[in-house]
């Protein structure tokens, strides 16, 4: 892109050494071009052997015949798209796919609408039951995933979990004894409790602190002309955070695509394994269980280009910053 | 006159009202963490009575030592210990300079590189971990100290996987920090090594503590690429040991007081660390990432 167009962030600068007197840095910094590759180097290594390679290896596995001959040293031969053909008519794949979407969408709106109201109420609260709100957000947050997940397991244990024990209480014998895990609905239910509890801390905290940068006089005025809370709130406080509530939900819609390690703990209470995957669970299964990999490179490749198309729009706002 | 205070008074009472609404959410939200370190500090034999304690009523630190004398947790955590340490070393000296080169200088190619960056931040482990799996294995028959089950070759993705974020976020700090005063430095006579080391770097540390904290989190927390490149027994990190330590456990019946002691010993060391620095850290996200 840059290589042959030097545009956007570099014509700004460009025309300011131009106006202004060059200053010595300025001066340095034309004579050593070299430097900023240099200092690239480390970094641009690590990503090529960490990241590049693996993604290099997927493609070509993906296109290639790699069963039990080449487990064995065979060399793979070359079968085109075979292995897409082969895994996109694969009615398995299909359900894994609408399943991981639907649970995406559930999960990322639940927890920005959540998010946004625990921010709301954040700056609505007296300011020491605020505190205490972040504090609890914190916590929850700062909560490593996997100790977060086997701590839902023991609450909804079927056996002497506290969440069955108080439904009982409440009169609904029913779930006495009730295992939420073994039913792929209940499962998907518990499995969204953990993500929402742990993911809305980032999003009340970020749409907090984008809600704090509202000024105060604006606020002010508008109570002076007579503007009730709500209308406050839907006409001046939700338009001002928008940028940031759109970047949180399309962030959180990232991050619920690729949910694995949650489903895999979950499915250790024994879930019906094959009714519970989502996609990062599929491919794990197909490569890692299977030892499918041509298949497993494969559907790697569609969740890596469904990632890179749904993170366009934010990595575009984020090179506006880098432009300013 | 009267039309101020009474806009003044009703807000008053509903504020009163959220703030009661705001607790019991607090309470709802806190519930889980409290129930883990609750159920660590009670005997199983109370946590299987028919009849659960909402209070520690009948405190034991008896599942702490039985964790803590498993054959497992010692190595585990010697492991997540040199994994994590290695990750932060390679982390922040790549992403530092990597962050210099974006932030002081404009140089051909550098919105290709930050773009790139951008974008492999958000690639999922989910969608590599096969490739990586392979590449480790093949790696390892000829290297086994970057093979499977080693503390560098995981230490190697994880750096990867980490950099883009980390330079995304020091540029932010580097940014932060003017060239003027760095030029000022140089016109008072210090050759430009010594005014980056002496005005430029200080001013830095925030930011580095703030990445530091990011990847030492993130890398101690880590649990999808440590199960699939660590499938050894003995090469677990502390998350994948207690997935096994619970499925050992399950294989007998779940003692979950023993299990709610590994995870309040996994989880609380980095929730107090995570309190602790916080402040920081989620400024240093927010000027990075979320906002400018």
């Amino acid at each position: 892109m840059t290589t042959t167009t030097p545009a956007g962030p570099t014509a700004p600068t460009a025309q300011a050494t131009a106006s202004t007197p060059p200053s010595p840095i300025a001066i340095r910094r034309r004579r050593t071009p070299a430097t900023p590759y240099l200092l690239l180097i480390p970094a641009t290594l690590i990503l090529l052997v960490g990241l590049g390679y693996p993604v290099y290896w997927q493609v070509v596995t993906s296109l290639q015949q790699f069963g039990m001959m080449q487990q064995f040293g065979a060399p793979p031969t070359f079968v085109g798209l075979d292995n897409y053909a082969r895994i996109f008519t694969d009615d398995r794949l299909w359900a894994v796919v609408g399943r991981s979407i639907v649970f995406c969408l559930v999960n990322a709106f639940l927890t920005v609408a959540i998010g946004l109201g625990l921010a709301l109420l954040m700056r609505a609260v007296h300011g020491a039951v605020r505190i205490v709100m972040q504090v609890v957000l914190l916590l929850a947050w700062a909560t490593p995933l996997v100790a977060a997940v086997t701590v839902f397991r023991w609450l909804f244990d079927y056996r002497t979990g506290v969440v069955n024990w108080l439904l009982v209480q409440i009169g609904l014998e029913g779930y006495d004894g009730y295992a939420w895990l073994a039913q792929p609905l209940t499962f998907f239910f518990v499995a969204t409790l953990v993500i929402v509890w742990m993911s809305v801390p980032f999003v009340a905290m970020s749409l907090y602190a984008g809600l704090t940068q509202v000024s105060e006089e604006v606020l002010e005025a508008a109570r002076l002309d007579g503007a009730r809370p709500g209308q406050i709130l839907w006409h001046i406080l939700l338009p001002l955070v928008r940028p940031v509530l759109a970047i949180v939900l399309l962030l959180q819609i990232i991050w619920d695509l690729r949910v694995f390690a949650q489903i895999r703990l979950l499915q250790d209470a024994g879930a019906p394994i094959s009714e519970t995957n989502l996609l990062g669970n599929f491919i794990y299964e197909l490569g890692i269980g299977s030892q499918d990999f041509a298949g497993a490179a494969a559907v790697s490749i569609f969740v890596l280009l469904l990632t890179v198309l749904l993170a366009a729009p934010y990595v575009r706002s984020l090179m506006k910053e880098d432009a300013v | 006159m009267s039309a101020p205070t009474v806009t003044r008074r009703r807000p008053r009472a509903g504020k009163t009202l959220l703030s009661v609404l705001g607790l019991v959410l607090s309470l709802v939200w806190v519930f889980p963490v409290y129930w883990m370190v609750l159920s660590a500090v009670t005997p199983n034999a109370r946590l299987t009575a028919s009849t659960p304690s909402f209070l520690p009523v009948h405190f034991t630190l008896a599942n702490f030592s039985s964790v803590l004398g498993d054959s497992g947790f010692g190595g585990a955590l010697r492991m997540s210990l040199m994994i994590t340490g290695v990750t932060l070393v390679l982390v922040l000296s790549f992403a530092f300079l990597g962050a210099l080169a974006i932030s002081r200088w404009r140089f051909r190619g550098r919105t290709s590189f930050v773009l790139a960056v951008l974008f492999i931040q958000m690639l999922p482990a989910e969608g590599l971990f096969i490739a990586q799996y392979k590449m480790l294995s093949t790696v390892g028959e000829s290297a086994p100290v970057l093979g499977l089950n080693s503390v560098l070759g995981i230490s190697i993705l994880y750096t990867a996987t980490l950099v883009p974020f980390t330079i995304w976020m020091l540029r932010g700090f580097v940014a932060g920090v003017p060239a003027e005063l760095e030029e000022a430095g140089m016109v008072d006579g210090l050759s430009r090594t010594k005014a980056f080391l002496r005005i430029t770097f200080p001013l830095l540390a925030p930011g580095l503590v703030a990445s530091g904290v990011y990847a030492f989190l993130q890398a101690w927390n880590e649990f999808t690429t440590a199960l699939v490149i660590l499938p050894a027994e003995a090469s677990q990190t502390l998350p994948v040991w207690l997935r096994s330590f619970l499925s050992a456990s399950a294989a007998r019946g779940i003692d979950w007081a023993e299990v709610m002691a590994a995870s309040t010993l996994i989880a609380v060391p980095v929730i107090v660390f995570f309190m602790l620095v916080q402040g920081r850290m989620t400024s240093g996200l927010v000027a990075g990432a979320v906002k400018g």
